[in-house]
């Protein structure tokens, strides 16, 4: 599995929506990715790809794309 | 406007009274400026007492709105569409609750300046965290109280998080368990309300006499101390009986309010709260609101620079508190240091922990 395929899959996993529908995604745009969707979003992604995310990190990630960003500090290259 | 990036680059401990000073007075008095042109209902208030912002010379100069007028007005400065989250007080049944608005700057740098704060306490590793509440606070999203607010705006300083109790507020003795033995020999970071650790943790572990090894443990707690004082458990006993139940030793208390989200005041090592750089207490006189003499015991006036999306920026409170000191902390921390002493009387209850320990 590519690491965009990850990426997406734990974005469909945890809303329960379709990859399709990941597409320029921001956060509070559906209700299931609110403040407690966020958490466990940030946890899906951190167990998929074995890393440990900042707190600012974890706050700055506003969107799908802009998570693509966020986790290349982590040497995790989504693209 | 205030430029909170900048801002939020200061070490929260780090500034003197003098610099202190002179930087809260002018983000503070920004602020009073945005709001009145802002939101009608601040204007017409500020109209109304002749506020003139030339005669300010100081911070303790600006206007304080009792918090109590968040629940019966809407007070807001941004647009209808820029809502971004609107966060409701902790409350027994039968209370109105504040209702506070926030667009996604504010709530942003709400989060941020919290992370500033706790992060100097935990360190800067998000922490194994283990939760002394019960899932089901976060589980219905629609009704987002101000304790489900609380563990999740927490959360962030944690990972691999773990409920300590059921959802009927049983104990979890074996989620507790198998939560250790993975994290043994790791800091690990506890949260919770004051009340439900006493309650529900506390008696509870002294009931089925069982002890857990937590000297590698970090508590942070907050939320109220009415029900504890009234069966006479004061702060020391409080640390002291969960030291010698499960050498527990890093413990901190927190003051905060949903209506200034973000800052909260730390409890230092020796049990003292301090206000960062973001914020800060006053003391009033409860007959002529004149500020109080460090020592003297007033209702606390709290400010905040983070108030952007509503005018929450100088509050009054229904809370007693005296003022310690300032700059002089044996901890280092630079910042007035304070205690609370508990509700003015008549003021309804509230506090995360308290409302909920009403029922007992």
């Amino acid at each position: 599995m590519t690491n965009l395929e990850k990426y997406t899959k734990a974005f469909e996993e945890t809303f329960n929506i379709t990859a399709e529908q990941t597409k320029g995604l921001e956060y509070q745009a559906i209700s299931e990715w609110d403040s407690v969707g966020h958490m466990s979003l940030i946890a899906a992604l951190e167990d998929a790809f074995d890393i440990m995310m900042d707190t600012d990190d974890i706050i700055d990630f506003s969107s799908f794309e802009k998570g693509k960003e966020i986790l290349a500090k982590y040497d995790v290259d989504v693209k | 406007m205030i430029n909170y990036d900048e801002i939020l680059k200061l070490s929260p401990f780090s500034l003197g009274k003098d610099e202190k000073q002179k930087f809260l007075t002018e983000s503070l008095l920004s602020l009073t400026q945005h709001h009145y042109n802002n939101c009608e209902t601040y204007k017409n208030m500020m109209y109304a007492i002749n506020f003139d912002a030339k005669k300010v010379n100081s911070y303790y100069d600006i206007p304080f709105i009792p918090v109590s007028l968040f629940k019966e007005l809407e007070l807001r400065s941004i647009n209808k569409d820029e809502i971004f989250k609107v966060m409701t007080s902790s409350g027994t049944t039968g209370q109105s609750v504040s209702k506070i608005y926030l667009d996604r700057k504010t709530a942003s740098y709400q989060q941020k300046t919290l992370v500033n704060i706790v992060s100097q306490f935990t360190g800067s590793a998000r922490l194994p965290m283990l939760i002394i509440d019960s899932p089901s606070v976060i589980k219905n999203r629609a009704m987002f109280s101000a304790r489900g607010a609380g563990i999740l705006g927490f959360s962030i300083f944690g990972k691999d998080k773990t409920y300590a109790l059921n959802d009927d507020m049983s104990i979890n003795v074996s989620a507790i368990e198998q939560f250790l033995e993975k994290h043994k020999n790791e800091k690990i970071l506890l949260f919770g309300f004051t009340f439900m650790i006493w309650q529900h943790f506390y008696k509870e572990l002294l009931k089925l006499d069982k002890k857990f090894d937590l000297s590698n443990g970090i508590l942070i707690h907050g939320g109220g101390w009415k029900k504890l004082v009234s069966e006479a458990v004061s702060h020391n006993e409080f640390k002291n009986r969960l030291e010698s139940l499960c050498g527990l030793n890093d413990i901190h208390d927190y003051y905060g309010m949903v209506e200034q989200t973000g800052c909260v005041y730390m409890a230092c090592e020796h049990g003292h709260l301090h206000a960062s750089v973001f914020s800060d207490v006053i003391t009033r006189d409860a007959i002529d609101l004149s500020p109080c003499e460090f020592g003297k015991p007033g209702i606390v006036q709290v400010v905040s620079v983070l108030p952007e999306s509503y005018p929450g920026h100088s509050l009054l409170t229904e809370d007693e508190g005296v003022i310690l000191g300032e700059d002089d902390c044996p901890c280092g921390r630079l910042g007035k240091y304070f205690k609370i002493n508990g509700r003015l009387k008549n003021a309804e209850i509230r506090g995360c922990s308290d409302t909920y320990a009403s029922k007992f």
